[in-house]
């Protein structure tokens, strides 16, 4: 592979980490499988460290958007324009005492963060941060990443449950019944991808669009892409769609009885989420790590993925102040009777499109 | 090392499974059901059957546990009951079973299971998908039609007769 070595990639610095490692195993006449485990724990800790970092950014960035779209400043006093402020706040939830209900189902209460942290960890396996920086490839990425995020609903049910407070099961359900009834629309419009490139991989798709921005699936697809982005922003329970814990009407939803920690897992998994929707969203349609053009590649691949992921999140983080919230029955009516429709349609059209040309 | 993984998941498979028909809260129950099917996808990814993992994954614990949960939820005090596991047909019903265990058990060990020396296609997902829409497309057709048809019953079930209610009319 001749490309290695090229210029600000990650991939060789990466190569040079595997060469020390196994030259360190191979003079250690340790057998081939402690290799593996070790770059196995490796990639694992790379990929957690980065995320628990992109969560603290998230947030901070979040009160920034939030602030500057209502004319305020945010954040200022911890650190240059408050970029602390969220390391401080995560030490103070550090220190919080955990508080669990007396009558609370004491193992489902402890289990659900954990559930809920575990699989938006496990869906980042095969996102492809950058040429050569998928820590997994396996072949059917998309499909992996919309049957492991189904986990969360479960543990969303599982906290409301285990609270046991009726506003915390009612807002369990009501955040399962949206996720349930978006994640038909959100799959539906992926499928139309799906049909162009002919593969279920994430590298697959990234491979299929190449690096002319417009061959990018967003054109061909841009019903399917806006029904995706609705769709996941209802499945992130945020605005215009966050009934489940619409904080000016309601009290919050599944988690009101956590505190501490175990509410930060909860907080730092929604922003992960956030970040997935939009990693994906650019693996799908907006090219992956590939530059708009191929002139422009001198700006390292991982510099483009997390550009246009976090531009994504910044979308949705606008949705926010920009859209009022809907009624309930809108909602639901929304998910079925406009989105799924609408998804069928762009499902056909794909495939006319894909059998003529 | 995939032996070890099997083992690992076979034993958390076959022990969730049965802390689900032994546990007395049902809630508990459906959650090691979540448990019983993940640990089973997992095998599955160990026969490189990934297709049928993430399906597993997404149908099973993404969709009909969460269904059977959404049920538990909505019964009126389903945990605080004491629920009973056995009722007077237990005799019979373990004699039954006994015999079933035994032969499954002579079955599996007796039986020849053909092996063949193929090696794996290189992209399975793309094969099944050529095989359900040649192979098999009639009996791929035939599922999807009856699927419809319990989807429908179920809607006219559930479907209240008569008038409309007041504040029905904007939905």
């Amino acid at each position: 592979m001749p490309e290695l070595s090229a210029g600000l990639e990650l991939i060789g610095f990466l190569q040079w980490v595997y060469n020390i490692i196994a030259s360190i195993i191979n003079t250690l006449g340790l057998p081939q499988i402690i290799l593996n485990i070790v770059l196995m724990v490796l990639i694992c800790l790379a990929i957690i460290v980065f995320l628990a970092l992109m969560a603290l950014f998230l947030i901070w960035w979040e009160r920034k958007v939030a602030a500057h779209f209502q004319d305020r400043l945010g954040p200022m006093m911890t650190g240059w324009h408050g970029w602390l402020q969220t390391v401080a706040d995560a030490l103070k939830l550090l220190q919080k005492e955990d508080i669990v209900v007396a009558s609370a189902d004491r193992k489902v209460h402890y289990w659900a963060p954990v559930v809920v942290f575990t699989a938006c960890l496990m869906a980042f396996v095969v996102i492809p941060f950058g040429k050569g920086l998928s820590p997994s490839k396996v072949n059917i990425g998309i499909l992996y990443i919309l049957a492991i995020t189904s986990l969360t609903v479960i543990s969303l049910l599982m906290a409301g449950w285990a609270s046991n407070n009726k506003y915390a099961l009612l807002g369990g359900m009501r955040s399962a019944a949206q996720i349930v009834s978006y994640e038909v629309p959100l799959t539906l419009s992926i499928i139309g991808v799906v049909l162009m490139s002919g593969t279920l991989s994430m590298g697959g798709f990234i491979e299929a669009q190449g690096p002319y921005f417009w061959k990018w699936y967003i054109w061909p697809q841009i019903l399917g892409f806006a029904i995706y982005l609705s769709a996941a922003t209802a499945e992130l329970n945020r605005t215009p769609f966050d009934l489940p814990e619409a904080e000016q009407e309601l009290v919050a939803g599944f988690n009101i009885e956590y505190s501490g920690m175990k509410f930060a897992m909860f907080f730092l998994a929604e922003f992960l989420n956030m970040f997935l929707v939009g990693a994906v969203a650019t693996t799908l349609f907006l090219g992956g790590w590939q530059p708009p053009l191929p002139g422009l590649s001198f700006i390292p691949s991982y510099i483009w993925f997390l550009g246009k992921s976090l531009f994504i999140v910044f979308v949705i983080m606008w949705f926010k102040w920009t859209y009022p919230r809907l009624r309930v029955d809108h909602l639901m009516a929304f998910a079925w009777k406009v989105l799924l429709p609408l998804a069928f349609l762009n499902i056909i059209l794909t495939a006319v499109g894909v059998y003529i040309f | 090392m995939s032996m070890l993984i099997f083992y690992i998941l076979a034993i958390v498979a076959v022990v969730s499974a049965l802390m689900v028909v032994t546990l007395r809260n049902v809630f508990h129950s459906a959650l090691f059901l979540v448990l019983t099917l993940f640990s089973v996808a997992g095998i599955y990814v160990l026969l490189e059957a990934e297709f049928l993992a993430a399906v597993q994954v997404l149908i099973y614990v993404g969709a009909i546990t969460i269904l059977m949960i959404f049920a538990i939820m909505l019964t009126y005090q389903i945990t605080s009951k004491s629920i009973r596991q056995v009722n007077e047909q237990v005799i019979p019903a373990v004699i039954i079973v006994l015999v079933f265990f035994v032969l499954s058990l002579v079955t599996l060990i007796k039986t020849s299971w053909p092996v063949s020396n193929k090696s794996l296609p290189g992209n399975n997902t793309f094969e099944i998908g050529r095989q359900l829409l040649s192979t098999y497309v009639i009996p791929f057709e035939v599922v999807s039609i009856v699927l419809l048809i319990a989807l429908i019953g179920a809607i006219i079930i559930s479907r209240q007769d008569g008038p409309s209610r007041p504040g029905q009319e904007d939905r």
